[in-house]
């Protein structure tokens, strides 16, 4: 999911680095002082989240959850991930501090514009289709994030084409399992604590 | 989980100012990025390594970390060497690697290692706090800091909780596997993380509000930047200018 430094060109670069400072502003205009402890520790979860490594068939992929962070956050998670990005390349040396753009965009901007479209639907009365909304959420923003990685990689070089191609099929059963922990999270807090799928 | 290691010491790079180190880290690490020579790339190398030996930082810790960011690599040295069109190096089968290739990938490896090491030397040797704290000095928006501060502030005590949880699940005999059991599982992991969270955050809302937080974020130490600090920035750039010359 991350891209490593020194891969993309300057121009990728910067393109990623002035796309995420508009989704970080949007997010930081729509984010009160009162509701920044919350979407604090909701980056936090998300940073810890992604140490928790699940079975997928031989091997093992931990879990993004960006799906579940634009439904609960909307433009808000542009910010919450890009603070949580940033941990990771300060603590564990994942991602980087020139990618932190490109990264940021790459992962944020799917789940942002799925939250605040399809995740519109979390609180319907119909079962089948708030659940439907939320396996879209979490998987279409692991596919769309997965081809923006593509994309980007593409975009820096025409041999990275079997490199894209290659990212994308790695994120087809990770897409899959992100949208169904990303149903059954959301059905988890609707039975616990609704308050938090009610937008603030 | 072990953050923050090499922030632990006391060496000038330690002391010195974190926005002189920001900057350079910073300015230092796109002048590698987005240069495409190889001599550059592996000449650059020095200024991490020097900068970690004048920060006496653990070359063992600093080694095994590396690893896990070349473990990211390993599939572009598959791929890439491949794909790249030139002249041809090798052939296995019906597939040829490349001069070119290889030396992409080895060029996109440096870099990679270089401007890693850079943020171990000049971002690692300070405090999450302090950097913070640094970029609110630099202009960031202070939302951004605050939101950086509270998440750091509580990564550790939601993985306090994370650990917790899994030990309860252990103790109930759960074993990960490929299943809608484990994703379910799981799934209720992360959102019994979320909902104390939630409630944790609310209880925090409250006592900052009883404290008279107002949305200001107050900044009581001021740095000062000492000559020395102006150093930093002044030698990677010279440094910068000079591999390029030498080249």
């Amino acid at each position: 999911m991350h891209i490593s430094e020194g891969v993309l060109s300057g121009a990728v670069l910067i393109a990623g680095a002035g796309l995420s400072t508009v989704g970080v502003g949007i997010g930081i205009r729509n984010l009160d002082y009162d509701q920044i402890p919350k979407v604090g520790l909701l980056s936090a979860v998300f940073f810890v989240a992604s140490l928790v490594h699940i079975p997928v068939g031989p091997a093992s992929a931990h879990l993004v959850l960006s799906g579940l962070c634009g439904l609960l956050l909307g433009w808000t998670a542009f910010p919450a991930i890009l603070v949580g990005l940033s941990l990771q390349a300060l603590l564990f040396q994942f991602g980087g501090l020139t990618t932190l753009g490109a990264n940021t965009f790459n992962i944020a901007f799917p789940a942002v514009v799925l939250g605040v479209t399809v995740g519109k639907l979390v609180n319907n009365e119909n079962p089948a289709i708030r659940m439907t909304a939320e396996f879209i959420c979490g998987a279409g923003s692991i596919l769309f994030s997965g081809l923006l990685v593509a994309l980007s990689l593409f975009a820096t070089g025409k041999a990275f084409l079997p490199a894209s191609k290659l990212v994308i099929l790695a994120h087809i059963p990770i897409m899959l399992i992100e949208g169904l922990i990303t149903v059954f999270v959301v059905e988890f807090v609707r039975k616990v604590r609704p308050e938090i799928l009610s937008p603030a | 989980m072990r953050l923050a290691e090499f922030s632990y010491g006391d060496s000038f790079i330690h002391r010195m100012d974190p926005r002189s180190k920001i900057v350079t880290a910073v300015i230092f690490s796109v002048f590698v990025a987005v240069n495409n020579s190889l001599q550059v790339c592996a000449l650059a190398l020095v200024f991490p390594l020097v900068m970690l030996g004048l920060g006496r930082i653990s070359f063992v810790k600093t080694l095994r970390r590396l690893g896990a960011i070349n473990s990211f690599l390993v599939i572009l040295w598959l791929v890439l060497p491949f794909s790249y069109p030139g002249d041809p190096l090798f052939t296995i089968g019906a597939w040829t690697a490349t001069q070119q290739g290889a030396l992409m990938a080895l060029m996109i490896t440096l870099k990679s290692n270089v401007i890693v090491l850079t943020m171990m030397a000049l971002l690692g040797s300070s405090s999450i706090f302090s950097l913070a704290h640094a970029l609110t000095h630099l202009g960031i928006p202070e939302k951004i800091a605050l939101l950086f501060f509270f998440s750091y502030r509580y990564v550790h005590v939601i993985n306090t909780e994370f650990e917790t949880l899994s030990r309860a699940m252990k103790i109930r005999s759960f074993k990960p596997n490929m299943n809608i059991h484990t994703y379910r599982s799981y799934a209720y992991l992360v959102g019994m993380l979320l909902v104390k969270s939630f409630d944790r955050s609310n209880r925090i809302m409250a006592a900052m509000k009883c404290r008279g937080f107002t949305g200001k974020f107050y900044i009581l130490h001021h740095y000062q930047m000492k000559r020395m600090d102006f150093l930093l920035p002044a030698v990677s750039g010279i440094f910068a200018a000079l591999i390029m010359v030498v080249r």
